[in-house]
């Protein structure tokens, strides 16, 4: 049943398809992988910072893949670049464009580069090869790690998170803005979408990191931190409660209020959405995963069923963030505005926008975060033991 | 300059004393940041040399758009004739289908766009059209569709035979009369 009551022409085909659900599902996790990581910066929460580094590497890991999503989408990617060169300032998106790049520049890249600069220029001296090219690259020339170089960074980084957090809540509230903006759809139209992307964007790159941290540790060989996975765990769990509490708020507001569209949603809910938003985003991406984390909260549980309990969790958030993505942007597009038809969603496979290429563009940011990690190495190993031959480097003092 | 021993605590002292040293000796210590700085600067300095190369000269002319764009546009060639000018050739269509139901409809909405048939007739010969392709274009049944505008299900109604076997398509009502 593709069309089902009435539908005006243009809405029959849906405009937006799944790679416009991974745009905001990877963005989201570069703004929660980012807040995650100025916990232990900003907030000084020492127990996560086994992850810190970690973080963000991730978060840059996935910036990079996040507009590839949009780029396909277009008829013409060579020419989303002209964004640049002339914005119009009443589009959203071309102003997303410079969101985006100040993040990318002038925060994250920015932190990156301070907090590793002292590993950089080690490794600059120690490293063969062509390695030791792109280590000397980065080192822009400056081998001074003296201590009072050192301080300076950790000030100037300290000043970078700082404005890297409301950065990050533009990043992602952004988001949520480009959707929570469109007065034409009243699936989207709502002043607290931002809100929910944002909180939403936190719990999924908490999770991620999470999980991250925990399948590395194991690759590794080496023990978890358990008092780390508790306490992001924990984040995880209130991250979570605000931003359920939140989508409650919104569908209890939606309820009561019951405007002219609320048949026709609250019917799309219970038909074409059931499964993906009732069963896969509310039950099993949000009621089972704050109830495992609960538990965790509540019981005293052995460390083995703590961390099972944290995978299985943080995986089950994903998903649901992920369900969630796919509610708001698929499911904004099923229904008519005459709100007396509904449309189907039907996924290609080898297609430019099709499954295919949805599952390459999820995958994508591992290798690159691999390629990342293996230059960065954000081990804690690595930050307290200099490599031999690394000592002349202490220049300056 | 004295190099004194470090003192805690005295570090007012110190640098009053040795202020050039010591505000040399921060810069030195900072000046990796300048570096980045740098680095920033000529990634900006290049994105308005790129910006100021890309951009074409005549955009926001008019609006935020290329000025010289108009311009090019005017410039292509008249691909469609008006009907004025159809019929000035073809008298005996428009004396039939202006009775008609089509009589609102372009001659050139049908037949395409065919300015150069209307310059040189001798040569440039207008295709053929296919009816069962044409008329579902206009009259396959939507529910999007004003409720007074004829439409048919093509399926149901003419079963994959040409429109024109039964409807003259300059006069469509049937047995409207009308040879064309
Ligand atoms: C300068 C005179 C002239 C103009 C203007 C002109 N035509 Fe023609 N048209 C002709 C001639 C001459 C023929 C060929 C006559 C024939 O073969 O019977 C022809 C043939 C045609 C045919 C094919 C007839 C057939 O028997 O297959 C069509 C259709 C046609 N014209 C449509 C148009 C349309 C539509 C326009 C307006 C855009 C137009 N003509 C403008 C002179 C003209
Ligand atoms: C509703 C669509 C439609 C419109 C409007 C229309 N025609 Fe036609 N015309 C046709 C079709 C269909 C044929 C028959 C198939 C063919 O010859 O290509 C045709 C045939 C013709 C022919 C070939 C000779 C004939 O009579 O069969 C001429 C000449 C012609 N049209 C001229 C015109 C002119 C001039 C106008 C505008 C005054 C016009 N047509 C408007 C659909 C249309
Ligand atoms: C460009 C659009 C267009 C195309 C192509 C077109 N028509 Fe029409 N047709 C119209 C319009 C407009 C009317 C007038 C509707 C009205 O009077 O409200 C009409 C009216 C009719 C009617 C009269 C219906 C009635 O009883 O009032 C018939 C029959 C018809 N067309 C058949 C055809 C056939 C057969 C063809 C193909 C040769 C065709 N049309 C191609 C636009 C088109
Ligand atoms: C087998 C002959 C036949 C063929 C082929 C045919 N029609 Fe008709 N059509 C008729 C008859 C007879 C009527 C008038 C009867 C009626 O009003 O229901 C009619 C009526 C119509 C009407 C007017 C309907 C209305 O609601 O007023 C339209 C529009 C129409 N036809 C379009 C088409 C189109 C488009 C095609 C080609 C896909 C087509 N016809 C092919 C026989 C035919």
């Amino acid at each position: 049943m593709p069309v089902q009551g009435y539908m005006y022409p243009n809405e029959v085909e849906l405009a937006w398809s799944i790679l416009i659900v991974l745009y905001p599902f990877l963005t989201g996790l570069v703004a929660g992988a980012f807040i995650l990581a100025s916990l232990e910066r900003v907030f000084r929460v020492e127990a996560v910072k086994p992850t810190y580094r970690l973080a963000l590497l991730t978060a840059l890991a996935f910036l990079l893949v996040a507009p590839l999503p949009l780029q396909l989408h277009l008829g013409h990617p060579e020419r989303s670049f002209e964004m640049y060169l002339t914005p119009h300032r009443s589009s959203a998106m071309a102003m997303f464009g410079f969101v985006y790049l100040w993040y990318l520049m002038a925060v994250l890249v920015l932190e990156i580069w301070l907090d590793y600069r002292r590993d950089i220029v080690r490794l600059s001296q120690s490293a063969k090869g062509i390695p030791r090219l792109i280590y000397r690259a980065l080192t822009l020339g400056s081998t001074n790690i003296s201590e009072n170089a050192l301080r300076i960074d950790e000030r100037a980084s300290y000043i970078i998170t700082v404005i890297g957090i409301p950065s990050a809540f533009l990043l992602h509230g952004y988001v949520g803005f480009i959707f929570g903006s469109v007065k034409a759809n009243p699936w989207w139209s709502s002043p607290t979408m931002p809100v929910v992307f944002l909180f939403s964007a936190m719990v999924s790159g908490i999770a991620a990191v999470l999980l991250l941290y925990m399948f590395t540790s194991r690759v590794r060989g080496q023990a978890v931190d358990m008092n780390c996975v508790d306490t992001i765990a924990r984040y995880l769990f209130y991250a979570f409660l605000i931003d359920f509490g939140l989508e409650m708020l919104d569908l209890v507001h939606r309820i009561y209020e019951a405007d002219e569209s609320f048949r026709s949603l609250d019917f799309m809910v219970h038909t074409r959405l059931y499964l993906s938003q009732v069963v896969i985003q509310i039950y099993i991406g949000t009621l089972v995963p704050i109830g495992l984390l609960a538990l965790t909260q509540l019981l005293r549980l052995a460390e083995k069923v703590r961390k099972r309990i944290y995978a299985v969790a943080g995986a089950l958030t994903l998903v649901g963030i992920f369900a969630m993505r796919w509610n708001v942007v698929i499911g904004g597009q099923l229904f008519s505005k005459s709100f007396l038809g509904y449309t189907t969603y039907k996924v290609g496979f080898i297609t430019r926008e099709g499954l295919l290429t949805a599952s390459v563009l999820t995958l994508l940011p591992f290798p690159i975060l691999w390629a990342l990690v293996k230059l960065l190495p954000p081990w804690a190993e690595h930050e307290f033991m200099p490599e031999a031959g690394a000592a002349p480097a202490q220049g300056g003092d | 300059m004295t190099i004194e021993p470090a003192q805690e605590g005295s570090g007012r002292v110190e640098d009053r004393a040795d202020g050039d040293g010591a505000a040399m000796n921060r810069f030195k210590d900072a000046e990796h940041l300048f570096r980045v700085a740098l680095v920033f600067a000529a990634g900006a300095l290049a994105f308005v040399v790129v910006r100021a190369i890309l951009v074409p000269k005549s955009f926001g002319e008019y609006g935020h758009y290329r000025g010289t764009a108009i311009a090019e546009i005017a410039a292509q060639p008249v691909v469609f004739a008006g009907h004025e000018s159809c019929e000035t050739c073809h008298p005996e269509v428009p004396a039939v289908k202006n009775k008609g139901k089509h009589a609102k409809v372009n001659c050139e909405a049908c037949h395409g766009a065919l300015a150069k048939h209307a310059e040189d007739p001798g040569t440039v010969e207008p295709a053929k059209l296919e009816t069962a392709v044409l008329c579902v274009k206009c009259h396959s049944k939507n529910g999007a569709k004003p409720e007074g505008f004829p439409q048919v299900d093509a399926k149901e109604h003419s079963a994959g035979l040409a429109c024109d076997t039964c409807h003259k398509p300059h006069s469509p009502v049937i047995g409207a009369g009308g040879k064309p």
